[in-house]
């Protein structure tokens, strides 16, 4: 087992412990802020495919967020009202099923990233950040200006989506199976980054001429990377909805791009967990600086500033570091 | 008559954007340098502004230290932080400048709080013009779409007729082989950067005096700004001009526009909200086009 691997099961394990430890404590709310870790972490974790492994910085993945989340409020809003969502071209039913609305939330977001991946991959480096940004905003505007879903109110639903043999709304349950899938995109990143279409898609990262001449066409590569990643990032939206049973434009918003983005970095890019400690330590400090002073904000901005200029492989980047100071072996961050 | 006047008003808005893309094309010609902060220092303009103007009554003052704010605040942050970011890639370049968003708005709504100033125009620049042919104009919209000329033309003159203009190309051609030749790099960034930041101070108190300036009010025309520079090609002053031109018509004429169209054939409340819909999403479509086209934008020499 490698170092690496070491630490990723450590990330996982505390965000368990915490759970489970909160909860025989009896203390709800831990457990609901360790949901929001994992579901976030996810996000996080989605964008990491794209971003750390394939280098494509998308600064529009709120956009996936969302339409994971209104995907899962309309069908919990039409099962709860009993019209169909469409009539055609084939007829289509609310549900209140996660295991029904998961993949359709992902494949609403797949069929969108594959067409803003399509338009955006023309572009590179700069260009990229922007259209994708550019990309989001408009789906944002897009929410706000459909008064059908509620608009800039957003949507509520009243009742938690049911998932076969388990109650969601007792905390523990429904952290339980965000925990879980958290843990199957993460294994399936790690798969996925060691099979041949990962290494290709690094090595288009790494030098685009390089893998081009081997054989490497990197706009399909790049383009799959882009729709696993949105898609994996609309599965965190379904699961954010449902904790707060509520979806607003927000959502889509480009400060939602940003703080995914900060997960990621935060943590340590290309890292399997770095998303996750990324998240958990933003949610930690949103918990613990929240109440001293409103503006924590600004704290976290002038932390994230620092990360930025001091220290590039972020925190598990750092605690690598450590490990081998105190080892005495030769840092490889 | 309708048409002309939101032919104006398209003009006015678009004069606005060009006003924010000319500095953020500048800095990344030059820089390399993707810069989200640009929306605070738009902030920072129209905050400067309304503080000056409200201790002095006077809205000229405070229009000079919109752009004074602007410029010293982007110099310092330019010196204390951009310019350790020259070097990286523009992953830490975005989180960087995101981070100075945090910051500059958190701040902002510390001294300011949150709710949002209103500026009073001077009798000279309020009220309405009649223009040739009968069309009630208001004037300080007509005097957004004179200054932004007047700031294109002076770009212009800027960048092909003077000393600092032939060091900002040869930035931009070559950033070792200025230094070699015994250009001063690290001002000559430190100049480019805070000339953008007061074009972008100056759009923010123009624009606050239209609106109302409040904490937040940067970003939505930080990424309109984006949109404009993506469609006129990265580092295009002239790109940015036509960019912001077309942005601002197709989304002034297309919100006045598209509903009426709509009303044709669709049912009246309902055409309201589609054509509303669409027509917010119109820019974006046209981004979409040129750059199905053009990936590297209307002006854009490389990609």
């Amino acid at each position: 087992m490698t170092r690496d691997m070491i630490i990723n099961l450590c990330v996982f394990a505390i965000l368990v412990a915490t759970a489970v430890g909160a909860h025989l404590g009896g203390q709800g709310f831990t457990v609901t802020l360790a949901t929001k870790a994992a579901i976030l972490g996810l996000a996080g974790v989605g964008l990491n495919l794209a971003l750390g492994y394939g280098g494509l910085v998308s600064f529009g993945h709120a956009a996936f967020f969302g339409i994971g989340g209104y995907v899962t409020g309309i069908f919990a809003f039409h099962a709860s009202s009993g019209e169909p969502i469409l009539t055609l071209p084939f007829a289509l039913m609310g549900s209140n099923e996660m295991l029904g609305i998961w993949p359709m939330a992902m494949l609403a977001a797949g069929l969108v990233a594959l067409l803003i991946g399509a338009l955006s991959l023309r572009t590179t480096g700069v260009y990229f950040i922007m259209v994708t940004l550019a990309f989001a905003q408009m789906i944002f505007y897009f929410a706000i200006s459909w008064p059908r879903y509620g608009g800039e109110d957003g949507l509520s639903f009243y009742v938690r989506n049911t998932f076969p043999g388990v109650n969601t709304l007792v905390p523990i349950n429904y952290f339980a199976i965000c925990a879980a899938l958290l843990a199957l995109a993460l294994i399936f990143t790690a798969l996925v980054t060691q099979s041949r279409f990962g290494l290709a898609l690094q090595a288009t990262r790494q030098n685009e001429q390089r893998s081009t001449a081997v054989g490497i066409r990197a706009t399909p590569v790049r383009l799959t990377a882009f729709v696993l990643s949105a898609m994996i990032t609309a599965l965190a939206g379904s699961l954010y909805a449902d904790l707060n049973r509520f979806v607003s434009p927000a959502m889509f918003s480009w400060h939602m791009s940003g703080e995914i983005m900060v997960f990621v970095i935060l943590g340590g890019v290309g890292r399997l967990c770095g998303p996750l400690a990324g998240a958990a330590v933003f949610i930690l400090l949103e918990h613990l600086l929240g109440p001293i002073t409103e503006h924590w904000q600004a704290l976290l901005g002038l932390m994230l500033l620092a990360i930025v200029l001091f220290a590039p492989g972020g925190l598990i980047g750092l605690i690598t570091l450590g490990l081998d100071r105190i080892r005495g072996g030769k840092a490889d961050v | 008559m309708l048409l002309a006047e939101q032919a104006l008003n398209g003009l006015q808005y678009g004069m606005m954007l060009f006003l924010m893309a000319a500095g953020l094309t500048l800095v990344f010609g030059v820089m390399g340098l993707i810069n989200l902060a640009h929306g605070a220092l738009y902030m920072i303009g129209a905050f400067a502004c309304a503080t000056v103007a409200a201790a002095t009554g006077s809205f000229w003052l405070g229009l000079v230290a919109s752009l004074a704010a602007a410029a010293a605040a982007g110099a310092l942050v330019e010196m204390a932080v951009i310019r350790r970011l020259y070097t990286r890639d523009h992953l830490d370049q975005v989180l960087a400048t995101f981070a100075l968003i945090l910051i500059f708005s958190e701040g902002t709504r510390w001294v300011f709080g949150s709710f949002p100033l209103y500026l009073t125009l001077p009798p000279a620049l309020s009220g309405a013009v009649t223009l040739p042919g009968g069309l009630q104009y208001p004037l300080f919209r007509l005097v957004i779409i004179c200054v932004g000329a007047a700031v294109a033309l002076g770009l212009w003159l800027l960048i092909t007729r003077t000393r600092l203009g032939i060091r900002i190309r040869a930035g931009e051609a070559d950033r070792e082989m200025i230094g070699a030749l015994g250009v001063d790099i690290a001002r000559l960034y430190t100049i480019v950067f805070a000339l953008g930041a007061a074009l972008a101070g100056l759009a923010g108190a123009l624009v606050g005096s239209i609106q109302s300036v409040q904490v937040g009010m940067g970003e939505p025309v930080l990424i309109l700004a984006f949109v404009v520079i993506v469609i006129g090609g990265i580092g295009s002053i002239k790109g940015a001009l036509i960019g912001a031109l077309l942005v601002g018509m197709t989304d002034t004429i297309g919100k006045a526009l598209l509903p009426a169209l709509f009303a044709q054939f669709m049912e009246r409340s309902a055409a309201n909200t589609t054509g509303a819909g669409l027509a917010s999403m119109l820019i974006y479509i046209l981004m979409a086009g040129v750059l199905l086209v053009r990936p590297q934008g209307l002006f854009g020499a490389r990609t």
